[in-house]
């Protein structure tokens, strides 16, 4: 079958943070340039980010790239790139700035500059006291700033598919990539894009668990592409987990309420956290509040009928505080728990929240696989940033406001590592291999008409239950050995799938099997990436790996100092070394990480 | 159901997936609810209602701000009520 075909220098996927700005740098240089969405721009999930971004602007107080430098390495439990990390932090003030110059609203200080605050993990002087770092748009940065990228976007000329998704990779023999093939929501049209240069900024995949708390679009359709296409995908076993989901529907409940003075409790009413951090209690780090909530669960102390949730109690602050102070919360719980909290507790589970792994990128945005001899070679034509790529600057464990800076700066780079690129090739676009073509066709073919298959809900519902089960906050070596033989199970019904609606237009049923068919990919290399992983770092906690003198948090410099990466093909793994070069200070040195 | 309005729903459908979460689990119990027997108002203040930006639709699906529009009015209650 032949499909149409359009031709551009550029084709992004994804219009969140990381998708405009790279395509920003691309129109700007005069390059022909496309984004392809699922869904408008500024209804990405990029809108939910509240807390605000990072950069040492030192507006409120001195401040430094380097100390921002040290706290992500450690915040990262030394897992991440300091290579990436330095070019980040050196980096941030200047993609902050020109945001600000785009028209971003940021908070501002009486003297008219970006007013700053305090966040968890920043720190001034190398962990010495807390800093404030953090820009933002009221509780609306998100928001502000695809609005902001999006308007200079369109005064750039680029060109926007809306209500498209990707659906694969076109990668020739020789590796390059050539475009991507995407169908046409309105029309269910398929169209293979033709490019020289690919960016992916396809955000993350939470919904992968049972409680996340991503929005449904979160569904990994970038890495499941990747992935399909013969790319490794690292990292993956690091998931960061918020303390406190709504149990049942993943509704972030924000810091703040325990902050106003929320406490956590058990089925016994007890007040668990004075066990677990005698100090900070309810306020302790999100992976120790996290931990302790799990180990009451599992431990039988945990609440309700199946005894599967703990209780995050205010009826014990004045009404009024709750009104004022933490507007929203008591709707959110009335809607989502059932309970009105100022008379009844919230019942809370640690929920999945952000993914740290994704595919493999340099600092410049460049996708990189093991080629020959070296681990790190660049896939020509192809780049990633954003929560889809592992640059990776977030190692085990991400600082909060790291990501939006992260889009920014690493969306940035791709784009200009692509505009060099596509301007140094004098050649003309490459043929598309007619095969890469019928395999995705051959894909869509078997969904089409598959008899007696799985039902997508039932399927769905499985993958979610088993990574939450067997790959949660808290892992446990058995738990995740059966994890990896039931995940593969449920890949299989995937494969399998069947859909009732033929229909061409907006068929919902069929968007939704595709992405399914790209979240199994990302659950199934969690969890073998997670299963093999024989130490607890950062987010990956194991119960077989406690905290000794040898090995402090249980991690394990000695033999797990090093990147996983996960093929498709065979489940396979590999691992590449840490980056523990920085570009021009001196290496930060191993150090247990505590807080 | 005639095939366009069929395809009118589904694409509306499509237009609920949202950037916030809150606002999928609210269309999602909508959905399951209302489903394709939304009459012809309902289709019509839905329309509106999935083109607001998403804070401000949060804002008034969770009652911190109110709305004289009695089309907009009406989807809202029933969306609070699903
Ligand atoms: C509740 C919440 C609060 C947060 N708060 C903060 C915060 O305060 N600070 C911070 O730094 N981080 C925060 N984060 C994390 C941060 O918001 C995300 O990591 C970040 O916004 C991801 O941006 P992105 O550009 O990579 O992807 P997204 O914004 O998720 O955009 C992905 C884009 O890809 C498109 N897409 C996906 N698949 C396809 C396909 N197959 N075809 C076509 N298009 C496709 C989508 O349509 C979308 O446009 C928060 C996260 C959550 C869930």
């Amino acid at each position: 079958m032949n499909v149409t075909k359009r031709t551009f220098d550029a084709v992004i996927v994804g219009a969140g943070g990381a998708g405009l700005r790279a395509a920003l740098q691309l129109s700007e240089s005069g390059l022909k340039t496309a984004v392809i969405t699922k869904v408008f721009p500024t209804r990405s999930h990029t809108v939910a980010a509240q807390g605000g971004v990072a950069a040492s602007l030192g507006n409120s107080e001195e401040d430094h790239w380097h100390w921002h430098m040290y706290d992500t390495v450690k915040g990262s439990d030394w897992l991440g790139d300091q290579d990436a990390i330095e070019f980040m932090c050196r980096k941030a003030n200047e993609v902050v700035i020109e945001l600000e110059h785009y028209g971003m609203p940021f908070d501002r200080t009486d003297a008219g500059k970006i007013y700053q605050r305090p966040f968890g993990g920043h720190m001034s002087n190398f962990g010495e006291k807390p800093v404030r770092r953090s820009c933002a748009a009221a509780d609306r940065t998100g928001h502000a700033m695809l609005h902001a990228l999006y308007q200079r976007n369109v005064r750039a000329n680029t060109q926007f598919f809306v209500e498209w998704m990707a659906l694969d990779l076109i990668r020739d023999a020789e590796g390059e990539v050539l475009g991507v093939i995407a169908l046409e929501m309105e029309t269910g049209d398929i169209v293979a894009f033709q490019s020289k240069a690919t960016i992916f900024a396809t955000g993350g995949a939470g919904r992968i668990y049972h409680s996340s708390t991503n929005a449904f679009i979160n569904t990994g359709d970038g890495l499941g592409m990747a992935a399909r296409a013969g790319i490794p995908l690292e990292d993956m076993e690091f998931w960061q987990f918020h303390p406190t989901g709504v149990a049942g529907a993943g509704v972030l409940i924000t810091e703040g309420v325990r902050g106003e003075g929320g406490i956590l409790r058990n089925s016994a009413g007890e007040r668990f956290m004075e066990r677990y951090a005698p100090n900070a209690k309810d306020l302790a780090s999100r992976d120790v509040v996290s931990r302790a909530m799990t180990t009451e669960i599992n431990e039988g102390r945990g609440c309700g009928p199946n005894k599967d949730f703990v209780l995050l109690d205010i009826t014990h602050l004045d009404p009024k505080v709750i009104m004022q102070r933490l507007p929203g919360i008591r709707e959110i719980s009335i809607q989502f728990a059932g309970t009105d909290p100022i008379k009844e507790p919230i019942p809370v589970v640690p929920t999945c929240h952000y993914q740290m792994g994704g595919i493999p990128t340099n600092y410049s945005g460049q996708v990189v696989a093991p080629r020959g001899s070296s681990m790190s070679v660049a896939v020509p034509g192809f780049y990633a940033a954003g929560e889809c790529a592992c640059a990776s600057v977030h190692g085990a464990n991400r600082l909060g406001t790291n990501s939006l800076l992260d889009l920014l700066v690493f969306g940035k780079s791709a784009g200009e590592t692509a505009v060099e690129d596509v301007k140094k090739s004098t050649r003309a676009h490459k043929d598309l291999p007619q095969e890469a073509i019928e395999r995705t066709l051959a894909r869509l073919n078997r969904l089409d008409t598959q008899k007696d298959g799985a039902d997508a809900h039932e399927s769905r519902l499985a993958m979610q239950r088993t990574m939450q089960n067997h790959c949660g906050v808290f892992r446990f070596a058995d738990k995740l050995k059966e994890g990896v033989s039931k995940i593969l199970e449920v890949q299989q019904d995937v494969q399998r799938i069947a859909i009732k609606d033929k229909s061409k237009v907006f068929n919902t049923a069929r968007i939704e099997a595709l992405e399914l068919e790209n979240l199994i990919e990302v659950a199934v290399s969690t969890m073998i990436s997670a299963e093999a992983r024989k130490e607890s770092r950062g987010a990956h906690v194991r119960d077989d790996a406690p905290d000794t003198p040898e090995r402090p948090n249980g991690r394990d410099d000695t033999n797990w100092l090093k990147h996983t990466l996960w093929f498709k093909e065979g489940n396979r793994l590999d691992y590449k070394s840490v980056k523990l070069t920085p570009l021009t200070v001196p290496t930060i040195e191993l150090k247990k990480r505590a807080y | 159901m005639d095939a366009d309005r069929g395809a009118r729903l589904r694409r509306l459908r499509w237009h609920c997936r949202r950037a916030l979460l809150e606002l999928d689990l609210m269309f999602q119990r909508f959905w399951a609810r209302v489903g394709d027997d939304l009459d012809a108002d309902g289709e019509a203040g839905l329309e509106r209602l999935v083109a607001m930006e998403d804070h401000d639709l949060w804002d008034l699906v969770s009652g911190r701000r109110e709305t004289d529009d009695p089309q907009l009015r009406s989807i809202v209650e029933r969306l609070r009520q699903a």
